[in-house]
């Protein structure tokens, strides 16, 4: 047992001390000839109202004008951003939902929380009614995250310290993630669903390849908990936010951080974050019911979203670049550009 | 907690440790330059990044109607 602490300590040292012999640079100086962007101010376009409570997580259809959120008024909502209309309202067994996630092909959503299960629901079914198609039982602790690769596979993070890959038409586990110490309590998908990337409150960042189950890389250098993932959308870097009030960037290929986002005024936990479609902007919810929006390769601020009159609990940037919806602990959402 | 089962424990720890120390790994100066140049590349496609014009935003603000 002493061996193989010692064992593991050194592994520690020799993966620290390879990263550093490829820090032949870095971000900073890769981008010193590019200019900071100028001033991002965005208006909100659109108010969603509708929810009674807490807005806890929100999620883009891939349209761009669909997009579900979750609330723990017991409802899921799934609104037409542009008319503002309400195309679904689905009443929740449970109210204490966490999580909520649009399927690519519109068919499904999914929503789970402190009921430890996934609920998939049909928005097409043949009558017109929404119903519970599956609920994926197996997690030991709250649903946290889900996110859909096809109609018929979802992945989910737990407070159980497990990310799961589910079938949903039968409704069991095909591959159980685990290695996180703490609670995962966020995920995202690589652009070329090979790969998925999980935060918790262990301070860590893992990669996983999702067809062989495997733990690939893990980042740390956070402080405290991370509740926000995300991909840079070229797939070959991850984007974090944590509790310590800071966001990160680390890329997969140097398997290292390469910046941090951070500025003494902002003394707020990261709640959520999404980059933009070229992925130059970073834009970070924080519990001071503001937004950041950071121009990634400077690491500069340069702009605010001030709209809510509480936390900012998710953010979405719709996948055609065009719009960025906020949702808040105030049970509004806002479409931003 | 039985001794053995925390030695299998850390005989996991350990085992993944080894996978992540030999990864393939690529010089931060390139996977830096990469990552500039996607963003610059993909900058005019970015409408949040540029801005775009009233008439091609879907989410644009309604014309209002107003009593004379």
């Amino acid at each position: 047992m002493e061996e193989l602490r010692k064992e593991m300590e050194n592994l520690k040292d020799q993966i620290t001390a390879v990263r550093k012999t490829f820090q032949d640079s870095t971000l900073q100086e890769a981008a010193a000839g590019v200019t900071v962007v100028g001033r991002v101010q965005l208006k909100t376009r659109k108010t969603l109202r509708g929810h009674l409570a807490k807005i806890y997580a929100m999620h883009w259809g891939t349209d761009s004008t669909l997009c579900v959120s979750a609330s723990q008024d017991g409802k899921l909502i799934v609104w037409d951003t542009i008319t503002t209309n309400k195309v679904n309202a689905i009443p929740l067994k449970s109210s204490w939902v966490m999580t909520c996630a649009y399927a690519p092909s519109g068919n499904l959503v999914a929503c789970g929380g402190l009921d430890n299960m996934c609920s998939i629901y049909n928005l097409k079914g043949k009558d017109g009614n929404v119903k519970v198609m599956r609920e994926l039982a197996a997690h030991t602790g709250y649903l946290s995250c889900c996110r859909f690769l096809s109609d018929t596979e979802i992945i989910t993070s737990s407070g159980d310290c497990t990310c799961v890959l589910w079938d949903i038409e039968t409704g069991t586990q095909k591959m159980v993630f685990a290695g996180h110490q703490g609670d995962a309590m966020s995920l995202g998908v690589s652009p070329d669903f090979k790969f998925f990337i999980s935060g918790a409150c262990d301070f860590t960042a893992k990669l996983w390849d999702i067809r062989e189950a495997e733990c690939r890389q893990t980042f740390g250098g956070h402080e405290s908990d991370i509740n926000a993932i995300g991909f840079f959308p070229n797939g070959n870097a991850v984007i974090t936010g944590s509790d310590d009030a800071t966001c990160k960037l680390y890329d997969l290929r140097a398997d290292q951080e390469l910046l941090t986002y951070q500025d003494p005024s902002i003394m707020c936990g990261v709640t959520s974050l999404a980059p933009s479609k070229s992925g130059r902007l970073l834009l970070a919810g924080h519990d001071d019911f503001n937004v950041n929006i950071w121009d990634m390769l400077k690491a500069e601020r340069v702009g605010v979203l001030a709209g809510h009159d509480n936390r900012v609990s998710c953010i979405g940037v719709s996948s055609d670049g065009m719009a960025c919806c906020t949702g808040s602990w105030d049970s509004f959402l806002k479409i931003w550009n | 907690m039985s001794g053995s089962s925390s030695i299998v424990a850390m005989k996991k720890v350990v085992q993944q440790l080894r996978l992540e120390a030999g990864i393939n790994r690529v010089k931060v100066s390139q996977a830096a330059a990469d990552l500039q140049q996607f963003c610059l590349q993909n900058a005019q496609q970015d409408p949040l990044l540029c801005g775009m014009a009233t008439s091609t935003n879907p989410f644009r603000p309604q014309k209002v109607c107003s009593f004379l």
